[in-house]
């Protein structure tokens, strides 16, 4: 009987082995890498209605997060301003700029400026705002350095295993209570000042919790 | 075999360049892997709305509506004689007196307390026009704020605490209402830290107490 496969042919079973398992190794880090909000949702950066600059009002000037996002203390969202609040400077300051036409038309009509929504949690998680920014834990820990952001994009992977990062640790993230809305200052934990913060976290009483219904209803 | 790793290297890099890596800015809206009940057919805090005519799921009140105030009302332990009920206390609420004119004096204690809340509230509501000192020197003046009043003239060292009360409410002239901002005892606040700026700005060093009058020498 003559020969049909050469004799290198022995070997391919293993090769093909070899290489299937390669293939498998670049596919799951693939996906690590990909599949996941931090490739996801890190850098999006979506084309506001109004080019509203961040880097101006809550850098340059100073202005406090809560001057606009007014609710962020004492309720679960954290509001988007209504124009008015616009206005209270811009009625004055730059009114002929065209890109603040879309804020004029809002305040005169009452129809809402469409804002395009960049940091959305799924619905069947429940964020409150108020619990977090009243025991230590600031916009920038979330947001990113919103304060030197041109337009604001989306800096945090805002996955489950982040949430749950700062959920097992949080002495680790908490900052002094009048740090919460600097966001250049830095923790506690980068201070040295650890012990600290673990009082903190006696005192407030805080226990974040770590079991499913704690976020999600 | 060789040619399979190649096909592979190749996939990798052009995945690569497809793909890009974590951070990049997008303007997409990030792709969602598995959107299981991300989207629920609920209204989520400033949602759009398909059903009204003006997108917005915020109803806002309709007319006529009467002011409930917060906690208060058909409580147990609350009866119908309690001020904040209905906001029915026309000092503590418009700041008027009985007879229509605008009170003077305080319808809740000024305590220490109160003058550290009304420093925070001011730090961020009112110093970006007014300034830190009241002078109307904010940091919106270089821009074109020209008109922010300063708390240190004779008209407004003697307005009544009511009228000032009213003007945060309401707003006057060029500066629109606060009251989405200040609560009504969080504007009586504000207004006792103005009064206490307007003391600090014409004190003497007869107001300093005999024992620390070295420290300022």
């Amino acid at each position: 009987m003559s020969k049909i496969f050469p004799k290198s042919a022995n070997a391919l079973p293993l090769q093909i082995v070899i290489f299937l398992t390669v293939l498998g190794g670049v596919a799951a880090a693939g996906i690590t890498y990909y599949a996941t909000p931090a490739y996801l949702r890190v850098g999006y950066q979506p084309v506001q209605p109004v080019p509203f600059e961040h880097s101006l009002h809550a850098g340059q000037l100073g202005i406090d997060c809560r001057y606009c996002h007014a609710s962020v203390e004492k309720s679960a969202t954290s509001s988007v301003p209504a124009a008015q609040t616009c206005m209270n400077c811009h009625s004055i300051i730059k009114t002929q700029s065209p890109l603040l036409e879309v804020v004029r038309q809002s305040y005169a009509t009452g129809q809402p400026v469409p804002w395009v929504k960049i940091h959305a949690v799924p619905d069947y998680v429940y964020f409150n705002h108020s619990v977090h920014v009243n025991r230590g834990v600031s916009c920038v820990e979330c947001h990113g350095k919103v304060n030197e952001m041109t337009a604001v994009y989306h800096a945090k992977p805002h996955s489950m295993s982040w949430c749950l990062d700062c959920h097992r640790d949080p002495a680790a993230r908490i900052r002094e209570p009048g740090d919460v809305y600097n966001l250049d200052s830095q923790t506690l934990a980068e201070q040295g000042k650890l012990a600290k913060a673990q009082g903190y976290i006696h005192d407030w009483n805080v226990k974040p919790p770590t079991s499913c219904s704690g976020c999600h209803r | 075999m060789r040619y399979a790793y190649y096909t592979l290297a190749f996939v990798v890099v052009l995945l690569i360049s497809v793909m890009g890596f974590r951070g990049m800015k997008a303007t997409q809206p990030p792709i969602e892997v598995f959107p299981d009940m991300d989207h629920q057919a609920k209204y989520k805090p400033q949602a759009e709305s398909k059903f009204f005519a003006d997108a917005r799921a915020d109803r806002p009140m309709p007319a006529g509506t009467v002011p409930y105030g917060r906690g208060t009302g058909v409580e147990p332990g609350r009866d119908f004689h309690d001020p904040a009920f209905l906001r029915a206390d026309d000092f503590r609420y418009a700041g008027k007196a009985a007879d229509g004119s605008f009170a003077r004096g305080f319808p809740v204690p000024v305590t220490k307390e109160l003058l550290q809340r009304g420093q925070g509230r001011y730090a961020i509501y009112c110093a970006p026009c007014h300034g830190a000192l009241g002078d109307g020197n904010g940091i919106t003046k270089p821009y074109g704020m020209l008109a922010a009043a300063t708390y240190h003239d004779d008209r407004l060292r003697g307005m009544a605490e009511g009228e000032i009360f009213n003007t945060i409410t309401n707003g006057k002239n060029t500066m629109l209402s606060y009251a989405d901002k200040l609560s009504p005892d969080d504007r009586w606040a504000v207004v006792a830290y103005v009064r206490a700026l307007q003391r600090a700005r014409h004190a003497t060093i007869a107001d300093v107490p005999a024992d620390q009058r070295g420290g300022l020498k």
